[in-house]
Formats: structure tokens, C-alpha cells, sequence
């Protein structure tokens, strides 16, 4: 149970980094709270693993610091930080039947041997393996032997943090719900540090206190899920959040007055931004009314997701999806208006404030 | 689709029978011939049953050459097999050291038999080989010329030091398989050195090391050139295995008719031994 901070981490795989794009890790600076649960999303490549191993000290960052309740623990080996990690690829130990391999961690810190029991069968319990306890892990499924890997990480109650590398991708629907209330659990009880790393959006969100955003070797947005959803820092952010993404267009800002290709959009704010930047207007679907009002679009194709509709359209040359009540009507001449306090504006990819 | 069924394969692989029936079967065969016939020159042969096998089988000479073959298959393998370990462990995984290393490991094995059994017969030599001109100049006697231990001793040595690397690089290979995670899990779970290499390590050169064991079991069974370049099979009868043996009977005495049995004899014991262990090997493998 750690407080871990991140002082200006940056990695890079190869000797002699001197470009921004030789580093996997750029610049992470960042303080996770003591029994916090994070959610890592992002896309593939984006070093997540990379973040984790840092964190656990299987890896040496390249530079920066890593501090565990104001300590020092950067030049600290993984079984001094006593962290516990669940790996994206299961790691079983064959020859060892189920119940060693949950025993494993705990033994090798000379736990007591009841105590190694009641902890064992606990796991056991939780991850539904009980009856094969004295099976050797060896002839296992896909899906066993990532549970069996997701136990070990939880086994031991007393570390620092927990690191899980989408622990559950191999899992059918169903388990993954039950293991991950099982996960909430243990940590409401625990009180553990949590870092969770996945691509599924949802899970990211159901899941987490704070979701972290990385896109390309950097997090670029830490918040709960309705900042994300509602104040995307960085475009990324809003394409990869939501289903379907923030709508993104390039924008003529002058003033608090935005052009999109001939259509006029009027802020509530002027945004303060670099002369020469890159202008990006970004609207959620969700907040792009469709009615006989405002500016034409033309409706391309509507698709039906039950309880409500996504329109694809083209606006001001660009695409543009609308999510409309399942009843709500499609007018003949469709035109659209966009919430004003739901508008985000980019400058070079990033939100800029409208307090200016 | 429908498959076809007609003979034409047989086309294929009669290539491939021929060639067995003339490298292998019609070689036994004449052997099988041999061990069942007496004969007395003039390629006049009379039917002799299992006199022969009764004979090899009641013959101390037989029985003594035999446990020579065990004791020093098992001093061999009891060495070879964990120094090979050991070394395979120890070598880099990365690095420009690799193909330096398996280069260098791989020397030895690329030195014919005949080959190691001279360089060693003068290297131990007491007027001019540097190993045996030196431990006699620092006072340690040592002559594998007259002294069993010593010729046994240099036997050993040589063998340790020609096959030790296909035990080390088979090793290697079982080792380099093993994927990062692995090691990486092992350090989150607090595992020792050891753990590492009883539960990590060693279950995935299993198979590898199986290999490495028969080979070598096998091949140090069959042990003949070294033994017939350095000592000849001497002091006395001190290092004459089974093979040596055999061919002073074929040939040295020209009895082939007890010699097809002894080799015979000698093929089943190694297919039995062969057998015995790979079925043990795998069989603690299927155990769980
Ligand atoms: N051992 C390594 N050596 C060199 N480069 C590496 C190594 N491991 C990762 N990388 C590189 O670092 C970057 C980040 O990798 P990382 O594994 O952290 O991504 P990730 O976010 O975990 O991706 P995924 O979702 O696919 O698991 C990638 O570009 C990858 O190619
Ligand atoms: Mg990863």
C-alpha cells in the first residue's frame, strides 16, 4: 500500500537516446494515490508494459525517479518494492500443480504454511479453480492458466501496489464480469494500489477511479471517466474514448467566432492559442442536435444500435457522426446545431481553456 | 474432397527401403547368419543353434568388458550432463559473446574420433606430452601406459573435454527458449536462483536434456577409437569395452561366430538400455 510517484520517467530500449522518437516512455510525471484504482487504456505500442515494469522495477528507467510514499526506490530490485505484477502473456509454472503455483510467491517469502493455506483456498475460490487444486498446471486452458496467473498477483495481501497487464483477454464475457467485481472487492477490502492496463474502453471505465490515458509514449490525459468524456485534453483522447469518438474539425478560429469551411460557430469563450497552430474543433456525437435548425448536413447512412441511432453525415466536407434517440426523427432537410458548453477546442492536438 | 486411394506411394518410399535394406537389414541379417553357424573354413557352414550366445553369455571376458562399458557410461554421464547444464547456464544470451561462444563450444565436436584419441595418447605421454611430462615434473605420478586408475582417468578426461559441449549447446538451445515473462514472473514471485532453475529452467530442458542423455549414453557405450588409439585397451584388460573386445574376437582371432553374437548381444543391450531410460524419462514427464 504505496503512494508511488513518477519523477520525470523517460525509457528508451536502445543505448544513446537523442530524438524524442527514440524513447518508448517520454516523459511521465505523475503521482498515483495511495489505494487508488487507475485504469491504463491505449492503443497497442503506446508503453503501457513499458510504464508497468518501470513501476515494478523489472525495468531501469533511462532517466527520472521513482518514489514509493516519498522513498526512493529506484535502484530497488522488483522483490524489494514488493510489488506484485499479473503479465499480459500467463506465466505458469508447469511442473508445479495449481495450488503451488498460488503458494509460490507466498513460500518463497517463508510465509507460514497456514497462512499460505487460508490464502491459497481463498484464491482458489475466487478464480473457480478449487477442484483442480492438486492438479499439475500443465494440461490447463488458455483461460485456467491466465487465471491462475491473475491469482498469483492477488495472493499476497501485503504489497505495495498491483500491477495488472490486461490480466483478462483470453477470459469468456461472463468470468471477466465476475472476476473483475471480485477485483473491485479485494480492493475495497485491501485497499491496495491499483494500476490496470487493457484496451476494452469499458472495462477501463467501469472499473477505475481515474483512467490514464497514453498515446504514443506519453499520458496524455489523467481523469475520471466523465472528464474524459467531457473535456478530452487531447484529441486522441476524444477519438479513443466513446463509441463512436468525438467528431474532429478543422476549424478558422477568430476571436470567440469559429469557421468550419463557410459555417459559423459562435463560442462562449475566446481560446488563447500560438499564432501558426493547428485548429481543431471537437464535438461529441452525443451533442450534436439534429433538427430543421442550424447548419445542413447530408445524411449519408443511420445506424441502428437499439436504444438509440448513429447517423453518419457529411458537414462543412467533413464526416461527422450524430447520435440521435432511438425515436428521435430525421428531418428531410437535416440541419444541426451543436451544444455550446459541449464544444472543445485544439490547438496542435491539445484542449485549450477558454478562461482568456 | 475425395481421397484417392491406389499404391502409388509405395513408388515413393521405396527408395528409401532399399537403402535401409542395404545399410542396415541385410548387414544384421548377415550377422544373425553368423551367430547361429559354425564354420570351418571353405565357406562350409553347419547349423550351431545358441551355442554361441550360450557361450559369450557364460564367458567372464564378456561380463567383465560389460561392466567396464557401465561404469564408465555412468562416470561419463554423471559429469558430462551437469557440467553441461552448468556451462549452458552460464553462457550469454545476448551479446556479441553468443556466437563467439558457440563457436568456441562447438570445436570440440568437430574433432574426429581417431583425431582426439592421438592428440590425448601424446598430450598424456610421459617423455613428451606436455600433461604427462608436467605432472611428472611437479611429482605427481601418472602413466595411463601401466596405471589402470590413470588410464581410466585419461579416458574420462578426454571424453568429458570432446562431447561436454553437445550436452552444453543442446542445453543452450532448451535455454534460449524460454521467454522473458518467465524470468520476469519468477522476480515479481521472489523466486531464489535455485527456484529459478527447478521450476523455470529445468522443466524446459527437460526434453533436450532426455536427447542430450541418450546420445551420449549411447555413443559412450559404444566407445571404441579412443580407447584402441590411447591405451589400446590396456593395462592388461583394463580398458577393454565391449567393442574392443569385439573386434579382437572378429578380427584378432577370427571367431566370428561367437563375435555375431557378441555384437548382437551388445545391440539389444543398448536398444533395452535406450529404451529403459527414455520410457522412465518421459513417463515422470506424463506423471500428474
Ligand atoms: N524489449 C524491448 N526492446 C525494444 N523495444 C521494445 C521492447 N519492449 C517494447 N519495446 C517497444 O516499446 C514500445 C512500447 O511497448 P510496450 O510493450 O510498452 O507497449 P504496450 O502499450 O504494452 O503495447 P500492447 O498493448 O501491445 O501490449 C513499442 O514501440 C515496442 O516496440
Ligand atoms: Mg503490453
Amino acid at each position: 500500500m504505496a503512494r508511488i510517484n513518477l519523477d520525470h520517467i523517460r525509457h528508451a530500449y536502445g543505448p544513446n537516446p537523442k530524438k524524442p522518437s527514440d524513447y518508448s516512455l517520454k516523459e511521465v510525471h505523475h503521482e498515483w494515490n495511495d489505494g487508488g484504482a487507475y485504469a491504463l487504456l491505449g492503443p497497442s505500442g503506446c508503453g503501457k508494459t513499458t510504464l508497468l515494469n518501470i513501476i515494478s522495477g523489472l525495468l531501469q528507467p533511462s532517466e527520472g525517479k521513482i518514489l514509493f510514499d516519498g522513498k526512493d526506490v529506484t535502484n530497488l530490485s522488483t522483490q524489494e518494492r514488493n510489488i506484485a505484477q499479473v503479465f499480459q502473456f500467463p506465466v505458469i509454472y508447469d511442473t508445479m500443480t495449481v495450488y503451488d503455483n498460488l503458494a509460490f510467491p507466498l513460500r518463497n517469502r517463508r510465509v507460514p504454511e497456514t497462512e499460505v493455506d487460508r490464502r491459497v483456498t481463498e484464491i482458489l475460490e475466487m478464480i473457480g479453480l478449487s477442484d483442480r487444486a492438486k492438479k499439475k498446471a500443465q494440461g490447463l486452458t488458455a483461460d485456467q492458466k491466465q487465471k491462475i496467473s491473475l491469482g498469483r498477483g492477488l495472493v499476497r495481501s501485503d504489497v505495495s501496489a498491483i500491477l495488472f497487464d490486461e490480466p483478462l483477454t483470453v477470459i469468456d464475457p461472463h468470468m471477466k464480469w465476475v472476476l473483475r467485481s471480485q477485483l473491485k472487492r479485494l480492493h475495497k477490502q485491501f485497499g491496495f494500489t491499483m494500476v490496470y492496463v487493457t484496451h476494452d474502453q469499458t472495462e477501463a471505465l467501469t472499473f477505475a477511479d481515474k483512467v490514464v490515458v497514453m498515446y504514443d509514449g506519453e499520458i496524455v490525459q489523467i481523469g475520471t471517466p466523465a472528464e474524459l468524456f467531457e473535456k478530452p485534453k487531447h484529441t486522441f483522447v476524444g477519438y479513443f474514448i466513446g463509441s463512436p469518438g468525438m467528431n474532429v474539425l478543422p476549424a478558422k478560429i477568430d476571436g470567440s467566432s469559429v469557421d468550419l469551411d463557410g459555417q459559423k460557430v459562435n463560442l462562449s469563450f475566446a481560446p488563447k492559442f500560438a499564432a501558426g497552430a493547428k485548429m481543431e474543433l471537437g464535438i461529441r456525437p452525443e451533442f450534436v442536435r439534429l433538427g430543421r435548425e442550424g447548419m445542413p448536413v447530408v445524411i449519408s447512412k443511420v445506424e441502428d444500435i437499439g436504444r438509440q441511432k448513429i447517423v453518419r453525415a457529411t458537414f462543412a466536407n467533413k464526416p461527422i457522426a450524430i447520435v440521435v434517440h432511438e425515436d428521435g426523427e430525421i428531418p428531410a432537410e437535416p440541419k444541426i446545431t451543436f451544444d455550446p458548453n459541449a464544444i472543445n477546442i485544439y490547438a496542435d492536438s491539445w484542449r485549450v481553456g477558454g478562461e482568456a | 474432397m475425395e481421397k484417392t486411394w491406389n499404391n502409388k506411394a509405395w513408388f515413393m518410399v521405396l527408395p528409401v527401403l532399399v537403402l535401409v535394406a542395404f545399410s542396415a537389414v541385410i548387414p544384421l541379417m548377415t550377422v544373425v547368419n553368423y551367430s547361429v553357424q559354425d564354420t570351418f573354413g571353405n565357406n562350409q557352414f553347419f547349423w550351431a543353434g545358441t551355442d554361441w550366445f550360450i557361450q559369450v553369455l557364460q564367458s567372464d571376458r564378456f561380463w567383465d568388458a560389460l561392466t567396464r562399458n557401465l561404469i564408465f557410461s555412468g562416470i561419463i554421464l554423471a559429469i558430462e550432463i551437469p557440467l553441461g547444464i552448468l556451462i549452458a547456464l552460464n553462457m550469454p544470451k545476448t551479446g556479441l559473446g553468443v556466437p563467439f561462444c558457440l563457436v568456441f563450444m562447438s570445436l570440440p565436436l568437430l574433432i574426429p574420433w581417431n583425431v582426439v584419441g592421438t592428440i590425448w595418447q601424446v598430450f598424456g605421454r610421459v617423455d613428451i606430452g606436455l600433461l604427462g611430462y608436467t605432472l611428472d615434473a611437479i611429482g605427481i605420478p601418472y602413466n595411463y601406459v601401466n596405471n589402470v586408475f590413470d588410464a581410466w582417468v585419461t579416458l574420462i578426461v578426454m571424453d568429458i573435454w570432446h562431447w561436454t559441449s553437445l550436452v552444453v549447446l543442446l542445453c543452450y538451445a532448451g535455454l534460449v527458449s524460454i521467454p522473458d515473462a518467465y524470468y520476469q514472473a519468477a522476480k515479481i514471485d521472489g523466486a531464489s536462483r535455485w527456484a529459478v532453475f527447478r521450476y523455470i529452467q529445468l522443466p524446459k530442458m527437460k526434453r533436450v536434456l532426455l536427447i542430450a542423455f541418450l546420445l551420449r549414453f549411447m555413443d559412450s557405450f559404444m566407445i571404441y577409437t579412443e580407447p584402441f588409439v590411447v591405451t589400446g585397451g590396456g593395462p592388461g584388460n583394463a580398458t577393454t569395452f565391449l567393442s574392443i573386445d569385439l573386434v579382437k574376437t572378429a578380427i584378432g582371432q577370427f571367431d566370428l561366430g561367437p563375435a555375431a553374437a557378441l555384437s548382437l548381444i551388445y545391440f539389444l543391450i543398448i536398444l533395452l538400455l535406450s529404451w529403459i531410460f527414455y520410457t522412465v524419462m518421459t513417463n515422470s514427464d506424463a506423471q500428474s
